[in-house]
C-alpha cells in the first residue's frame, strides 16, 4: 500500500549557537496512522516537534502539509493550518470552564448587533458545540460542561485538551508526552482516547518515553538519534529492547525505512 | 580705593579672591528641614527662612521628607547638616520622638537645634521651639464661637473633626483648646474623647483633607442631624465639612470654625463658608529661627521661651468677618494679605 | 462511552495484560460523593461572589440589630453607597489588574492626578469642561498603558512597576497642583460639569448620588465585558496561566496592555466622580486609596493569584468595608478598632480564598 504522506519534512536544520539540534532531518506522517517519535534526551525530538508545530522556525529545510509547502511563524499559524498540539502541560486554564477552555481564542459571537456591537459571546452555541465534540470522543458523561477544568481528574483534563485539539478542523494532532503525568488507570483511558481519534481517521504524532505505551498504540515508530531520523520501525516486528538499542546507538537497524 | 589704581591687575585679583575665600569660610551655615516640600505651609516657611538668611548673610541648606511621617529622610538630612558643619538646624520633626536621638547628636556636635511648628517630646530635646500656640489657636475659635452663638451656646450641638486616630499633639491641643474656649470640661487635656459634655455630638477623623472632612461630617450628621457648630482641625477639612452640610441642605444651620490661615481657607472665611479661623505664621517661625541662629553664631545666646510656655510663641490671629466684643480679630480682607499658600 | 474492549487486539509487547479487565472507559466525567463541607466548598468554587454577598447580608443584619434604626435607614444605606463610591470604582479598576495576577498600586495616584489635570484646565486655564474631562480620560488611559507597557514589554513585575508609577504620578500631581486644593466654589463658577456626579436623586430619605449610580454602572459594564465577551475570557485565561493562554492561542501581551489601559480609563472616570464626591479637588486626598481598593477586591473574593473571582465581588467588598465602618461608628466604636476589624476581614477573606482554591474532583 503506497499512500502519499499528509505531512512531510525534508532536510530540516536547526542550530542553537554551536549546537545543531536538527541535522538534515526528514519526517513523514501518513493519513490515519499513529506515528510515535522516540529518542534519547537531547536527540532533538522536541526540536523536530517544535519545528512542525510552529513553535520554532527551522534554519533550513522544507515542511509540506498535504503536499503544499508551509512555514509557520507561531503555533497559532500551525493551528490555523490544521496542525494542533496537545502540550504536555495541556495549556488549559484551570479556573475556566470546559467550554471556555475549548473555545479560547476562537470564541463564537452572537449573531446580530449583540455580537457585532457588544461583542457578546454566543454561550448556548458554544456549549452545544463543546458537548457534541466531547460526545464524539466518548466523553459524554459530562454533567456540567461549565465546570472549572481544575475540578477534573488528570485523564479528564487530557480529554478536554484532546477534544479542543480535534474540534476545529484539525488535520494532524501532535501529542507531547500525554501519559507522562498520569497513573496507570488514567494512562489507559488516554491511550483509548488516542485510538478513538485514530478510528476517526485523524493522524497522530505521539511523543513518548513510555515504551510499552508506544508499542501498544503506534503503527510506526520514528527513532530519532543525533538530530536526525535514524529509522522508522514497525512495532510488531521489533522488540522494545531493539528500539532502545537503536535510540542509544547500541545497535544499527538493518533497514532504515522498513515501515514506510 | 585710590591706591588700587596703582597695583598690578593680577595681584589685585588674587587679593580679592582671598577676601572672598575667607568670607566664605567665616559665613555661618544653617539648615532648614521640613516635613515635606510640597505643603504650602512648608513652602511659606522655606520662603521666610531663605529671605531672612539672605538678609543676614547666612548660607542656608534646605531639606524635606517625602511625606509627613517620613522619619528616615529627616534623619539623613540632620546627618548631612552635621557633616556640613551647620551652626544651626531648623526642623519640623515628622515624628516628635523618633528624631530625638539624632538631634541630640547634632547638639552634642555644637549645633543649635530649633524645632519649628511641631515640638519634640520632650520639648527640651531641642534648644528651642518656635511654634504656633495650637492650644491658644483652638481656644480663640472656641471663645469666638461661644460669643457668636450667645444664649444658644448652652445647648449647642458640636461636631469635632479631628486629624487621625493617633491623636498627635497638634490634634489634641487644637481640639482641647477649642473645648476650653467654648467652656467644655476637657478632663484629660491630652486626650480627645474622654469628655462627657452632652453638647458634644461626636468626634471623627479627617486626615486633614477635604475628602476626610466630608466623610467625617456625614458620619456625625448621622449621629445627630441637629449639629449647629463644627470644629475642624484645618481648613481643607472645613471645606469638606461644608460640602457635606450643603449636600443635605444644612449649610445655614451650622457654623464652621477652623485653624490654619491658608489662603483658600481665608477666602472661605470671606465667602462665609468658614465662620472664623485662627491664622498661624509659618514665615515668622522660620525667619525668627534664622535670626536665632545668627545670634547664637555671634555670641552663643540661645533663644528664650515665651512666658509660661515651653516654646517661643510665634503668634495666632483670629480671622473673621463677624467680630465679637472682647476678642481681637482681623477681617478676611486683611487676612488675605497675610495668608500663606 | 464508546466500547473499545473488543477492538483492541494485543499489540507489540503489551505487558499490561493485567489491566485488560480493568476499567476500559475513556476519560469520563462523573460526580463523586462529597461531605457537606465539600459541597459548600464546591458551591463557593463555582460561585465565588457568594461569600461576599453572604457576608454583606449578615453584616447589614448584624449592624441593624446593634446600631438600630439609625443604621438601617434608607438615608444611611444610601450614604454608605456614596461614601464607598470612589473606592468602589477604583476597586473595579484594581479588579481588572488583579484578575491578570497583577496588582496596581498606582490607581489612586492616577485618579488624583487626572482630577488635578481636569481641574487646572477647566478652572484655571479656561478650557471648556468637556474638553478638560476628555484630556483627563486620555491621560488616565495613557497612564494605564504606561504601566501595561512596562509590565508586558519591559517585563517588570506589576508590583514594582506600579510602585514606581505611583510615586511618579503622585509627584506630578503635587507639582501641577502646588499641593493646593482647588476650592469647591471656584469649580462651581468655572466648570460645574466637573461636579456632575455630586448631584443627588432624593427618594424619600434616600440620597442616591449620580456617583453611586456611576459606580454600579461601571461594575455592570466591566462584568459584561469580562463574562460575556471573548476579551473577558482571555483576561481570565491570562491571569490563570499566562503560558497556557499563550499556547492556546491568546496574544497575552495585547490582552494585558488593554487591561492596563482600561484600568487607567476607569481611574480617570473615578477622578471625575471624586470631584463630585469631595466637592473640591484635593491633591492630598486619597493617598492610601490604592490600598483600600485592594482591600475591597480581596474581601470581594477575587484571588490575588489571578484568574479567579467575579468583579462584582469587589463591589460587595467595598460595600462590606463601608457597612463595617458605618456600623461600628454608629455603635460608637473608636476609629482604631474600625481599622482593626477591617484588618481581620482581609485576613479571613484571603484564608477563605485559599481554602476554596484547594477544591479538587
Amino acid at each position: 500500500m503506497k499512500r502519499d504522506p499528509i505531512l512531510t519534512a525534508r532536510g530540516l536544520v536547526k542550530r542553537y549557537g554551536r549546537v545543531t539540534a536538527l541535522d538534515n532531518c526528514d519526517f513523514d506522517l501518513y493519513p490515519g496512522e499513529i506515528l510515535a517519535v522516540i529518542g534519547d534526551n537531547g536527540a532533538g525530538k522536541s526540536s523536530l516537534i517544535k519545528a512542525i508545530s510552529g513553535a520554532v522556525q527551522a534554519d533550513e529545510g522544507e515542511i509540506r502539509l498535504e503536499g503544499r509547502p508551509v512555514s509557520f511563524r507561531s503555533p497559532l499559524e500551525a493551528q490555523d493550518a490544521g496542525i494542533s498540539t496537545v502540550y504536555q502541560t495541556l495549556a488549559l486554564s484551570p479556573a475556566l470552564s470546559i467550554v471556555d477552555n475549548m473555545f479560547v481564542g476562537r470564541e463564537l459571537r452572537k449573531p446580530g448587533p449583540l455580537g457585532t456591537w457588544l461583542r457578546m459571546l454566543d454561550k448556548p452555541a458554544m456549549r452545544a458545540f463543546a458537548r457534541e465534540k466531547l460526545n464524539d470522543l466518548g466523553l459524554m458523561t459530562i454533567q456540567d460542561i461549565d465546570q472549572a477544568v481544575e475540578t477534573l481528574s488528570g485523564g479528564q483534563r487530557q480529554g478536554v485538551a484532546v477534544a479542543r485539539a480535534a474540534a476545529f478542523g484539525s488535520k494532524v494532532i501532535i501529542m507531547d508526552e500525554p501519559t507522562a503525568a498520569l497513573g496507570v488507570k488514567e494512562s489507559r483511558q488516554v491511550l483509548n482516547l488516542i485510538l478513538d481519534l485514530k478510528a476517526k481517521g485523524l493522524p497522530i504524532i505521539l511523543i513518548s518515553h513510555n515504551m510499552p505505551h508506544v508499542f501498544e498504540v503506534a503503527d510506526r515508530v520514528h527513532v530519532h538519534r543525533l538530530g536526525k531520523r535514524l529509522c522508522t520501525i514497525d512495532p510488531k516486528k521489533h522488540t522494545m529492547s531493539d528500539a532502545v538499542a537503536y535510540m542509544t546507538g547500541a545497535k544499527q537497524p538493518d533497514d532504515v525505512n522498513e515501515a514506510a | 580705593m585710590k591706591f588700587a589704581k596703582g597695583c598690578v591687575v593680577g595681584l589685585c585679583a588674587s587679593v580679592a579672591l582671598v577676601g572672598i575665600a575667607t568670607g566664605a569660610s567665616a559665613q555661618t551655615s544653617a539648615c532648614l528641614i521640613t516635613k515635606t516640600d510640597t505643603n504650602p505651609f512648608f513652602v511659606k516657611m522655606k520662603e521666610g527662612a531663605v529671605a531672612k538668611a539672605n538678609e543676614l548673610g547666612i548660607k542656608l541648606n534646605t531639606y524635606a521628607g517625602k511625606i509627613d511621617g517620613d522619619v528616615e529622610s529627616q534623619v539623613a538630612a540632620v546627618e548631612s547638616c552635621m557633616a556640613a558643619g551647620a551652626k544651626g538646624i531648623l526642623i519640623t520633626p515628622s515624628d516628635s520622638r523618633a528624631l530625638a536621638p539624632v538631634v541630640e547628636k547634632a547638639r552634642a556636635a555644637g549645633a543649635l537645634v530649633i524645632a519649628l511648628d511641631t515640638p519634640f517630646e520632650p520639648a527640651d530635646t531641642a534648644d528651642a521651639t518656635f511654634a504656633t500656640d495650637n492650644f491658644k489657636a483652638g481656644e480663640m475659635i472656641g471663645e469666638w464661637a461661644k460669643a457668636r452663638m450667645g444664649d444658644k451656646a448652652a445647648d449647642a450641638k458640636i461636631a469635632f473633626l479631628d486629624l487621625n486616630a493617633s491623636q498627635v499633639s497638634v490634634d489634641y491641643l487644637r481640639d482641647q483648646g477649642f473645648m476650653k474656649g467654648f467652656g467644655i470640661d476637657v478632663k484629660d487635656a491630652k486626650k480627645i474623647g474622654d469628655e462627657d459634655d452632652p453638647r458634644i455630638v461626636g468626634h471623627d477623623v479627617t486626615n486633614g483633607n477635604e475628602e476626610g472632612g466630608r466623610k467625617a461630617m456625614e458620619n456625625l450628621l448621622q449621629k445627630d442631624p441637629g449639629v449647629d457648630l463644627v470644629y475642624t482641625i484645618n481648613e481643607p477639612a472645613a471645606a469638606g465639612a461644608y460640602e457635606a452640610l450643603k449636600a443635605v441642605g444644612l449649610e445655614n444651620q451650622a457654623t464652621i470654625v477652623s485653624i490654619d490661615g491658608g489662603c483658600p481657607g481665608v477666602q472661605n472665611v470671606k465667602e462665609g463658608i468658614i465662620g472664623a479661623t485662627s491664622m498661624q505664621f509659618p514665615l515668622l517661625m522660620a525667619s525668627k529661627g534664622v535670626e536665632a541662629i545668627a545670634a547664637f553664631a555671634k555670641d552663643g545666646t540661645k533663644p528664650q521661651n515665651s512666658e509660661g510656655l515651653d516654646f517661643y510663641n510665634t503668634g495666632v490671629t483670629l480671622i473673621t468677618d463677624h467680630p465679637v466684643d472682647g476678642i481681637d480679630s482681623i477681617s478676611s480682607d486683611e487676612g488675605l494679605k497675610q495668608c500663606w499658600g | 462511552m464508546t466500547d473499545m474492549t473488543q477492538t483492541a487486539p494485543p499489540r507489540g509487547q503489551s505487558f499490561e495484560h493485567d489491566l485488560e479487565k480493568s476499567d476500559r472507559t475513556v476519560a469520563a466525567f462523573e460526580r463523586t460523593k462529597r461531605g457537606p463541607l465539600g459541597t459548600i466548598q464546591h458551591g463557593l468554587h463555582g460561585n465565588p461572589t457568594l461569600v461576599p454577598v453572604i457576608v454583606l447580608g449578615l453584616s447589614i443584619a448584624a449592624f441593624g440589630l446593634i446600631a438600630g434604626g439609625k443604621f438601617f435607614s434608607a438615608f444611611n444605606l444610601t450614604l454608605i453607597m456614596q461614601q464607598v463610591s470612589i473606592i468602589g470604582i477604583l476597586a473595579a479598576a484594581q479588579s481588572l489588574i488583579i484578575l491578570t495576577a497583577g496588582i496596581d498600586l498606582s490607581v489612586a495616584a492616577i485618579m488624583v492626578l487626572m482630577s488635578v489635570i481636569a481641574g487646572n484646565l477647566a478652572v484655571y486655564m479656561g478650557v471648556p469642561a468637556p474638553v478638560a474631562l476628555l484630556v483627563a480620560f486620555a491621560g488616565g488611559t495613557g497612564a494605564g498603558l504606561m504601566n501595561g507597557f512596562l509590565v508586558t514589554k519591559v517585563k517588570l513585575p506589576p508590583f514594582i512597576t506600579t510602585l514606581g508609577t505611583w510615586s511618579i504620578f503622585y509627584a506630578l500631581n503635587l507639582w501641577l497642583s502646588g499641593a493646593q486644593s482647588i476650592r469647591s466654589q471656584d469649580i462651581d463658577k468655572a466648570a460645574p460639569l466637573l461636579k456632575f456626579f455630586g448631584n443627588t436623586i432624593a427618594i424619600g430619605n434616600a440620597r442616591v448620588t449620580y456617583g453611586s449610580i456611576l459606580m454600579i454602572v461601571v461594575f455592570l459594564a466591566l462584568w459584561f465585558l469580562l463574562n460575556k465577551t471573548a476579551w473577558g475570557r482571555h483576561v481570565y485565561a491570562v491571569g490563570d496561566d499566562k503560558e497556557a493562554a499563550e499556547l492556546a492561542g491568546i496574544r497575552t501581551d495585547r490582552t494585558l496592555l488593554s487591561v492596563y489601559g482600561l484600568a487607567g480609563l476607569v481611574c480617570a472616570i473615578a477622578a471625575w466622580a471624586s470631584i463630585g464626591r469631595v466637592g473640591s479637588i484635593s491633591p492630598q486626598a486619597y493617598y492610601e486609596a490604592n490600598l483600600h481598593s485592594i482591600t475591597a477586591v480581596v474581601i470581594g473574593g477575587i484571588s490575588l493569584f489571578g484568574g479567579r473571582g467575579s468583579i462584582l465581588g469587589a463591589l460587595f467588598g467595598a460595600l462590606i468595608v463601608g457597612v463595617f465602618q458605618s456600623g461600628l461608628r454608629l455603635a460608637d466604636v473608636d476609629v482604631l478598632w474600625q481599622v482593626f476589624a477591617i484588618g481581620w476581614l482581609i485576613i479571613i477573606a484571603v484564608a477563605i480564598d485559599q481554602w476554596i482554591r484547594k477544591v479538587s474532583a
